[in-house]
């Protein structure tokens, strides 16, 4: 979520001259880590706390990353399992008959390693399992957009808020990909992105104004505009 | 005094030609030469997986050295016949008025940026690859003729230079020993003009092993082995233009480090292009 988080701070900067944001991005369990250990006020997480870790820190909601899986509108195969997405990009289902669709190929688009889309569909669909060598890869979820619009026989995952009606974001385990569906939790191809900070700090002046930025509408804007789904109001 | 000036002014011009380069090597090979010795020079040239960010991560560029070397080579079958045979046309056959329109035509050819021909092959080639001979349109044949029409002016501009250099005396030899037109050219002017027409081939392979931006649009970047033109691959190139944005770490090591391999290859291909070039003028010096 680091990018995210560098972009909001860079327009925040630009606004309010004086003001130093340090982002780092170093992983989930850095992120908490540091807000434990107050080695940093904030901490980022793209990872949903633990009960212990819960206990001890406030967590905001910045965002959401949601991610559908598209195909292209003609195909016939409207609805997934995560079980049948995670076979399909690991290589082991290679024809669209095999769920229900025509005796065709599949052809899989994936993102580049590296990318936050790419780990996010790693932790959340493909669990430790490996993407076939296989997929094709676009260096931007338009990139894959076009493909998947372009060929019938197509797969790929992109941010939700880059779905248009080009292509069709199948149903996961039954449920639509929808901002509500998101919010409410019940879409589950969906990491929070939170902002988290010790419960025994008093947080300092700066900090407070940087968290109403980021849920101010030009905060929450320029989020949805890189493809996010909005977050909540800190508690 | 003022010749003096000027002969330093161009060394020194000259020189920073050298120093840039050797400054370009020197970064290359310091960002990533570390990486090729703990990973070892025979696991990453000869490693088939590439995970840069699996736990742990996997450093094998041999789907991409296959990738480029499927790309460029199927960009030669493609633009070397057709260059050459432009560039005899041009200089044997083509009427005046034909070659005025030609020579700015093919020059424009050389002013399009590659991100159009790159278009060009996603949006109109790549279904229509994929609707007659199948796969997922995006594929070595895609990008092959694509590049292989990016490299032409290059092909043509030098094997044309190399045809008109052949002295009238040597045609006009072959004439006289009762060759009709195309005996000549065929017989004569192609096997002198040889070392040149060579030179215009390597500048076209440099010119394909090198493109990027097109080839990343055009061929999927999918990173198996490819094993046949209608499979998807991943180039050298390619793959830092695509991984370098986000990577961090090991991972940014290993495209510098894909960097040192290219550099490599592209030095061993002029060194032989220069050799090749040599030899030639050389023998035939010689020998006439």
């Amino acid at each position: 979520m680091s990018p995210f988080v560098e972009l909001l701070a860079e327009h925040y900067q630009a606004e309010h001259p004086g003001v130093a944001i340090d982002v780092q991005g170093l992983g989930s369990s850095a992120g908490i880590r540091a807000a434990l250990d107050g080695v940093s006020e904030l901490g980022m997480s793209s990872r949903p706390l633990t009960a212990e870790e819960a206990d001890q820190l406030t967590q905001m909601v910045m965002a959401r990353d949601a991610l559908a899986i598209i195909v292209h509108p003609t195909n016939p195969v409207t609805g997934l399992t995560t079980e049948q997405v995670r076979a399909l990009f690991a290589g082991s289902i290679t024809s669209w008959a095999e769920l229900g669709g025509p005796a065709r190929p599949v052809v899989l688009v994936s993102r580049e390693a590296g990318s936050g889309t790419h780990s996010a569909f790693e932790e959340l669909v493909m669990q430790g399992t490996q993407i076939t060598s296989s997929a094709l890869r676009q260096g931007s979820n338009g990139a894959i957009r076009q493909i998947v619009a372009d060929n019938p026989d197509a797969i790929g995952y992109i941010s939700l808020g880059v779905v248009d009606d080009t292509v069709r974001p199948v149903a996961i385990d039954g449920v639509t990909p929808t901002i509500a569906e998101v919010q409410s939790g019940s879409y589950r191809i969906m990491r929070p992105f939170l902002i988290v900070w010790h419960r025994d700090h008093e947080l300092s002046p700066p900090a407070t104004a940087f968290l109403e930025y980021i849920h101010s509408p030009a905060g929450q804007a320029e989020l949805i505009r890189s493809g996010l789904v909005p977050g909540e109001a800190a508690p | 005094m003022r010749e003096r000036v000027i002969r330093w002014v161009l060394l020194l011009m000259a020189l920073g030609v050298l120093v840039t380069l050797g400054l370009i090597a020197f970064f290359i090979f310091q960002s990533g030469a570390g990486l090729i010795v703990r990973v070892g020079l025979g696991d990453f040239l000869g490693g088939t997986v590439w995970a840069p960010t699996a736990d742990p991560p996997q450093f094998g560029i041999l789907p991409m050295i296959i990738g480029s070397i499927w790309l460029t080579a199927g960009a030669l079958v493609i633009g070397v016949p057709l260059g050459i045979a432009v560039a005899v046309f041009q200089v044997e056959l083509a009427p005046a008025w034909l070659s005025a329109i030609l020579r700015p035509t093919i020059q424009l050819l050389a002013g399009i940026p590659s991100v159009i021909y790159g278009f060009i092959g996603l949006t109109l080639l790549a279904p229509l690859v994929r609707s007659t001979l199948g796969g997922p349109g995006l594929s070595i044949l895609t990008g092959a003729i694509v590049l292989g029409v990016m490299i032409l002016p290059s092909v043509i501009a030098v094997s044309e230079d190399a045809l008109r250099a052949v002295p009238a005396s040597i045609r006009d030899g072959a004439y006289a020993l009762g060759a009709t037109h195309w005996q000549m050219i065929s017989g004569v002017l192609l096997p002198t003009a040889r070392s040149g027409i060579v030179a215009g081939v390597i500048l076209g392979m440099g010119r394909a092993l090198g493109e990027t931006m097109a080839v990343i649009m055009m061929v999927g970047n999918a990173l198996t082995l490819p094993l046949s033109p209608l499979e998807s691959a991943t180039t050298l190139t390619s793959n830092i233009a695509l991984e370098l944005a986000y990577a961090s770490g090991a991972h940014r090591e290993a495209l510098f480090a894909t960097g040192v391999v290219l550099f490599c290859m592209i030095m061993l291909l002029n060194a032989v292009a220069t050799m090749l070039v040599r030899q030639r003028a050389f023998s035939r010096r010689t020998t006439s």
